[in-house]
C-alpha cells in the first residue's frame, strides 16, 4: 500500500472542500471496500478524508418516508425496527451481503460506492478499462462467468455487486449530496450510470461531492416482499443473480402495484420495468409471473461463461414473485 | 489396550490455549530484531528476467536488503545440474519464470508494511515467452511419471468392461483445490553464527523441514531446529519445504537477523502448492445382474514443468471393488503453473469421485440399489495385491449408513420426491486410504511426583494428536490424563514421520505404546515384580531413590504389510435437497460411517471426520481456483472469489465409528481417518444430486448454474 495522508474533518463542508481541491484525495467510511482496493494497489490515494465524524449517521422517519443518513452502517439500517416494519426489502437485501463483521463497518453511502468486483478490475497486472481506462478489457473474452447480461458495452461489461442498492433501486430511493456547487437529489435510477464509453464512472456524482443521506418515500411495500440472491456459496459471496421483488396486493390478489429490480446483471442495479407494467393489474398466478420473467429478459445478452444467467435470470424473478406472492 | 481407560469424550488437551489464545502459532515468535521478508511476485507465466530495478525499493525508509536473481549467492545444497535438486528451491537460483506468481525478489525491511510498500516498488523486466496453462489443450501431451510407480496397470484383460451387457463410460473433471487453511504459511528464521540454524514454521513434518534446511545450507541436521508446536490447518500444504521457508533463512544469514517471511492469502494460491486439475475416464461393464467384468480408470492430472507432482488418483479403481480385469492409467500434463501438492484424501478423493459416481451412473443404468451393486461386487480379498485385507469392515458401513440416513425413504426414480419447494436425494459415495505404520521414536519420563512426560517430533495440525497420545498413555501407564504431558513439533525430540497419510496415531501411536510398555517392565524390574499388573510409579522412585526413570523406545513399520494389504474405509450418505429453480443445492445430512480400526479419542477422531466432510462440502459445492489461460492467472485467487464453504453451508453431519481393531497394523489396532474422512463425500453429494434431479454433474464444483 501506498503511503497516504489522513485527515479527519468534523464538519461536512470541510470534508467537501479538502475533497474538491485534491485530485488524489478519497473519502474513507467504512473502509470495507476502499481498503481492499489499496491493498490490491487498484487505487492509490494521495489522501484519505475519513469521515466517520461527520454528524451523518441517523436513521430518521421524516414526512412519511425514511432519511438513512450516509454513515449508517448496514447493519444499523437492516436492524432498524422501522425498516423491518415497513420496508423489510431493504433490510434483507442488506442481509443478503457480505458477513455480519462487513455489515457492522460497511455505510449506506459507502456501500453505494462499492466498486466491482470483477477480477480483471482487482488484478492491476490484468487490462481493464474501469481501472485503467483504455488499456482493454480483460473480462469480454476471458472468464466473466459473473459479468453482466444487460446494458454491457464493448468497453466493459463488470456488473455493480450491491445487494442493498438493488433494494433502493426497487423502492425508488432518493440519494442526497452535497458538494462544492451546494445540495441536491438524485434518482436512484439515475444514481449509478452504464458503462458506456466510460466505464471508469461508476456513478453521476460530480467532482467533490459527498452523500449525505439516503431518503426512502412513504412505505409501501410492506409485507410481499422478497429478495432472493443466488450465489455460489450460502453467505459471503457475490450474486450470480439476485431479485428484489415487492408486491402491493389488494383483498382478491390484484396486483395493485409491483417493484422488480436485479442484481449481479448489470453495471447498475436493473430495474424491470417492462416486467412491471406487464403485472400491474394482473393477478397473482404463477402463469402471470412467468410470463413477466420472460418479457425481464428481453434485450439480455449472455457471454461466454455467463450464458447460464439468461436461464436463471428469470428462474429467479419468479422464484422471488412466488417467495413475495406467499405461493409454494 | 484396556478399552475402559479410553477417555471417550476426553477434550483437547490443548483446547483452552486455543481458544484462548495462548497458543503460540510459528508466526507469534517476537524474536529481538526480527525483520520481515515480503516476496515479490513474477507478473509473467513463461521468460527470463532482464533485469530487476531495486533502487526505488532499496530507497524505501526501513528497507534492509533486497534478494534477487542478479544478487542470490547461491547456496551449497542446491545443485541445478544434480538430479534431485533440493525440493521447495524454484526461487533465485536462476532467472527463468515457470509460472506466474512465481517469487523473483525479497525484500526485507524493518515491518512488513514497510517491506510490502517496496515490494510494490520492485520492478521487473522479462523476455517473455509463449506458454500452457490450458489443460484441455494441452491433455494429449501427458506423460507417464518418472519412476515405476505410475505405470501403467493390468489385471486381465484391458478395456473388458466395452464388451459387458451394460456398460457406463464417462468424464469426471475435477478443478484445481486449494488448501486455504486458516493459518497463513509462515517461517521465522534466526541463525546463530554461520552453521546453527533455528526456524519456526508451519510444517506438518519437523524432521523433514529440518532435512531440507540442513541440506540447502550444507550443515549439520542437529545444527537445524525446526519448531512447528502449533499448526493452524495445512491439509497436505505443508508437507514439503517451500521457497519461502529457504528465503526467510537465507536472508536471515545475509542481514544477520531473524526474519519472518509470511505469505499473503493471495500468494497463498501461487507458493504452497493444491489439489491439481485432472481428468478422468472411467469405464464400467457389468452383466445384467450387476457383476462387475471390468473396470478401467484413466486419469490425466495438472504439473508443474519444472517439478513432477504425482498421486493416486486411479489406485482405488484397483481394488476397492471385485472385478477380474481391470486396467488403469495415470498421466500428467505438465503445464506452466505452480507444483501442486497433496491434499487431503490426496489423489483418492479426485479417484473415487470418478469411480463412486461411474458406479452409482450403473446402478441406474442396472435399475439397481446403489448399495446392492456395491454388495453384489464387494471384495473379500484385495484384488490388485491378491492379499487377505488385514481387516475390512465396508459391509457393516453400508448397513449402519443406510440405516442412519434413513436409506428406505430413497426413491430409485430420479427427480420424484419433494419437501416442500426443494426436491430430496439420497447418495452414496465410498472411500479407501492406505493404512500406513512408518518408523516413529518417543522418549517417555516418569517423574518422582508421577508425573509423565513424553516427547515425540510429531506434528498436531488440527487432528488432536497430543490428545490422541496422552489417552494411549493414560490407558497403558494407568495414570490419569491431566498428569501426562506430550510434547511435539520440535525437530530435537525424537524422530517421528511427517503428519500425513492418515498414519500418525498408527506410527507415532505405536512409539508411544512401546515407550510406555518398555518403562512399565524396567519400573517392574526395580523391584523384580511382573508389569502385567498396576504398578505405584511414585513409591518404586520413592523407594529406590530415584528422580525419576527414562527412555526412548523406537517403534518400526509393519512385518505384516507384506502378508496382508491395509485400508481404512468409508461409506458417506447424503441426503441433499435441490432447489428446481435456483440450482442451490443444500447438504441437509452427510452421514460418514468408517472402518479406521479401534478409534483412540473418539471426540477428536469425531471432529476430524466432521472437518473432513467439511472439506468434501467443499470440493463438490464450491471450490474452485479458476485460471485465465490468456494471461496464465487466476481470476479468483483470494478469499472472497474463491469460495470455501461457510457455516450456512454446513447442516447436520454425523460420524460413525465401526471401532473394531485391526489385528496387524500395530499393537494399538488404529488404521487412520485423516484422509477417509473425505475421500468419497463429493461422490456421495453429487450422486444425491442425480437422485434428486436426475441431472449427472459430472465437473465439480456443483455450483447452481449447473442445475438449472
Amino acid at each position: 500500500m501506498k503511503p497516504f495522508q489522513y485527515m479527519r474533518p468534523t464538519d461536512t463542508p470541510a470534508a467537501i472542500r479538502v475533497k474538491g481541491k485534491e485530485a488524489g484525495a478519497y473519502f474513507l467510511a467504512g473502509g470495507t471496500n476502499l481498503v481492499d482496493l489499496m491493498k490490491m494497489g487498484v487505487v492509490a490515494p494521495e489522501k484519505l478524508v475519513d469521515i466517520n465524524r461527520l454528524p451523518l449517521r441517523g436513521i430518521e422517519v421524516v414526512g412519511g418516508g425514511l432519511r438513512i443518513g450516509a454513515l449508517a452502517t448496514n447493519s444499523e439500517v437492516a436492524d432498524h425496527p422501522y425498516v423491518l416494519e415497513h420496508y423489510p426489502l431493504l433490510s434483507m437485501a442488506i442481509n443478503a451481503g457480505a458477513s455480519p463483521q462487513l455489515r457492522n463497518m460497511a455505510t449506506t453511502g459507502g456501500n453505494l460506492l462499492q466498486r466491482t468486483r470483477c477480477s480483471y478490475f482487482f488484478d492491476p497486472t490484468m487490462p481493464c478499462n474501469k481501472r485503467v481506462p483504455g488499456s482493454g478489457c480483460g473480462a469480454i473474452d476471458g472468464i466473466n462467468r459473473m459479468h453482466a447480461i444487460f446494458g454491457a458495452s464493448e468497453k466493459c461489461i463488470a456488473v455493480n455487486p450491491s445487494d442493498m442498492s438493488v433494494a433502493l433501486r426497487a423502492l425508488d430511493a432518493v440519494v442526497r449530496v452535497s458538494g462544492p456547487a451546494g445540495e441536491r437529489s438524485i434518482a436512484m435510477e439515475d444514481f449509478h450510470r452504464l458503462p458506456g464509453e466510460q466505464p471508469e464512472l461508476d456513478n453521476t456524482l460530480q467532482k467533490g461531492e459527498l452523500i449525505t443521506a439516503v431518503e426512502l418515500p412513504a412505505p409501501v411495500f410492506t409485507k410481499n416482499v422478497h429478495y432472493l440472491k443466488i450465489r455460489d456459496r450460502t453467505s459471503y459471496a457475490f450474486a450470480l443473480v439476485s431479485v428484489a421483488a415487492a408486491l402491493d396486493l389488494d383483498g382478491s390478489r390484484g396486483i395493485r402495484g409491483v417493484r422488480l429490480a436485479m442484481g449481479g446483471v448489470a453495471h447498475k442495479p436493473w430495474r424491470l420495468g417492462a416486467a412491471e407494467e406487464f403485472l400491474k393489474g394482473k393477478t397473482v398466478t404463477e402463469d402471470n409471473f412467468r410470463q413477466a420473467a420472460q418479457i425481464a429478459m428481453q434485450g439480455a445478452k449472455g457471454y461466454s461463461y455467463n450464458q447460464f444467467k439468461l436461464r436463471m435470470a428469470p428462474n429467479a424473478i419468479l422464484q422471488a414473485l412466488k417467495t413475495a406472492a406467499a405461493i409454494v | 489396550m484396556n478399552k475402559s481407560l479410553i477417555g471417550d469424550s476426553m477434550s483437547r488437551v490443548d483446547g483452552r490455549l486455543k481458544v484462548t489464545g495462548q497458543a503460540k502459532y510459528s508466526g507469534e515468535y517476537k524474536l529481538p530484531g526480527l525483520a520481515y521478508g515480503v516476496l515479490v511476485p513474477a507478473t509473467i507465466t513463461k521468460g527470463t528476467i532482464t533485469a530487476i530495478d531495486v533502487k526505488a525499493a532499496k530507497r524505501t525508509p526501513g528497507v534492509i536488503e533486497v534478494i534477487t536473481p542478479f544478487n542470490f549467492a547461491g547456496l551449497p545444497g542446491f545443485k541445478p545440474d544434480a538430479a534431485q535438486p533440493v525440493r521447495g528451491l524454484k526461487l533465485f537460483n536462476d532467472k527463468s519464470v515457470s509460472f506466474n506468481g512465481q517469487p523473483i525478489a525479497l525484500v526485507v525491511a524493518e515491518s512488513f508494511e514497510k517491506a510490502t510498500y517496496a515490494a510494490s516498488l520492485v520492478r521487473a523486466t522479462y523476455q517473455e515467452e509463449a506458454f500452457e496453462t490450458d489443460f484441455h489443450k494441452n491433455r494429449e501431451k501427458g506423460v507417464t511419471p518418472q519412476g515405476g510407480k505410475y505405470k501403467d496397470y493390468l489385471r486381465g484383460e484391458a478395456n473388458a468392461y466395452k464388451k459387458a451387457p451394460v456398460v457406463v463410460e464417462q468424464e469426471y473433471l475435477q478443478p484445481s483445490e486449494m488448501h486455504n487453511p486458516m493459518e497463513l504459511h509462515v517461517t521465522i528464521a534466526s541463525w546463530e553464527g554461520e552453521d546453527k540454524l533455528t526456524v519456526y514454521t508451519k510444517s506438518q513434518g519437523v524432521v523433514s523441514t529440518q532435512r531440507t534446511f540442513s541440506n540447502a545450507f550444507g550443515i549439520k541436521p542437529e545444527n537445524v531446529q525446526v519448531n512447528s508446536r502449533f499448526v493452524g490447518g495445512a491439509f497436505g500444504s505443508s508437507l514439503r519445504t517451500w521457497p519461502h521457508e529457504i528465503a526467510a533463512a537465507y536472508a536471515a544469514r545475509l542481514v544477520r537477523r531473524p526474519v519472518k517471511v509470511t505469505l499473503t492469502r493471495e500468494q497463498m494460491f501461487t507458493l504452497v502448492g493444491y489439489r491439481p486439475f485432472t481428468i478422468q475416464k472411467i469405464g464400467l461393464g457389468a452383466t445384467a445382474d450387476g457383476k462387475l467384468l471390468g473396470i478401467t480408470h484413466e486419469s490425466y492430472s495438472q504439473t508443474a514443468t519444472y517439478e513432477e507432482f504425482t498421486e493416486n488418483s486411479v489406485n482405488c479403481s484397483r481394488f476397492l471393488y471385485d472385478a477380474a480385469n481391470c486396467n488403469t492409467l495415470y498421466k500428467v500434463v505438465p503445464l506452466h503453473v505452480g507444483v501442486p501438492a497433496p491434499m487431503r484424501g490426496p489423489g483418492e478423493a479426485t479417484g473415487s469421485f470418478a469411480l463412486e459416481s461411474a458406479l452409482d451412473e450403473l446402478s441406474y443404468a442396472l435399475k439397481m440399489d446403489p448399495i446392492q451393486l456395491r454388495l453384489k461386487n464387494y471384495a473379500e480379498r484385495d484384488p490388485e495385491r491378491n492379499l487377505p485385507w488385514s481387516s475390512k469392515y465396508l459391509r457393516e458401513c453400508y448397513e449402519l449408513g443406510a440405516e442412519r440416513i434413513g436409506w428406505e425413504n430413497r426413491s430409485p426414480r430420479p427427480g420424484s420426491q419433494k419437501e416442500g419447494e426443494w426436491l430430496v436425494g439420497y447418495g452414496i459415495g465410498c472411500g479407501a486410504f492406505g493404512a500406513y505404520r512408518g518408523r516413529a521414536l518417543a522418549k517417555i519420563k516418569i517423574m518422582a511426583d508421577g508425573s509423565v512426560n513424553i516427547q515425540s517430533a510429531t506434528s498436531d495440525i488440527g487432528p488432536g494428536t497430543g490428545t490422541a497420545m496422552t489417552l494411549i498413555a493414560s490407558d497403558l501407564l494407568g495414570v490419569p490424563a491431566g498428569k501426562i504431558t506430550f510434547e511435539l513439533g520440535n525437530s530435537a525430540f525424537p524422530m517421528a514421520p511427517t503428519q500425513g497419510g492418515s498414519s500418525t496415531v498408527s506410527s507415532v501411536g505405536s512409539a508411544v505404546h512401546d515407550a510406555c510398555m518398555a518403562i512399565r517392565q524396567k519400573f517392574a524390574a526395580l523391584d523384580g515384580q511382573s508389569a502385567e499388573g498396576p504398578l505405584d510409579y511414585v513409591a518404586l522412585l520413592q523407594k529406590h531413590s530415584l528422580p525419576y526413570l527414562e527412555l526412548t523406545e523406537e517403534s518400526q513399520s509393519s512385518e505384516q504389510a507384506k502378508n496382508y494389504s491395509m485400508y481404512s474405509f468409508s461409506a458417506h450418505f447424503a441426503k441433499v435437497h435441490v432447489h428446481p429453480l435456483t440450482g442451490v443445492v443444500k447438504v441437509m445430512r452427510l452421514v460418514a460411517v468408517v472402518d479406521a480400526g479401534r478409534i483412540v479419542s473418539h471426540k477428536t477422531a469425531a471432529s476430524q471426520m466432521i472437518g473432513g466432510a467439511v472439506g468434501g462440502i467443499g470440493m463438490v459445492l464450491t471450490e474452485e481456483a479458476i485460471f485465465d489461460d490468456k494471461y496464465g492467472r487466476y481470476v479468483n485467487g483470494n478469499f472472497a472469489d474463491y469460495h470455501v464453504p461457510v457455516n450456512a453451508d454446513i447442516h447436520q453431519i454425523e460420524a460413525i465409528f465401526i471401532d473394531k481393531p485391526d489385528r496387524y497394523i500395530n499393537p494399538l489396532g488404529t488404521k487412520g481417518i485423516g484422509e477417509i474422512s473425505l475421500i468419497g463425500v463429493a461422490a456421495s453429494v453429487t450422486n444425491a444430486i442425480y437422485n434428486a434431479t436426475g441431472k449427472r454433474v459430472r465437473e465439480l464444483p456443483v455450483t447452481p448454474d449447473k442445475l438449472i
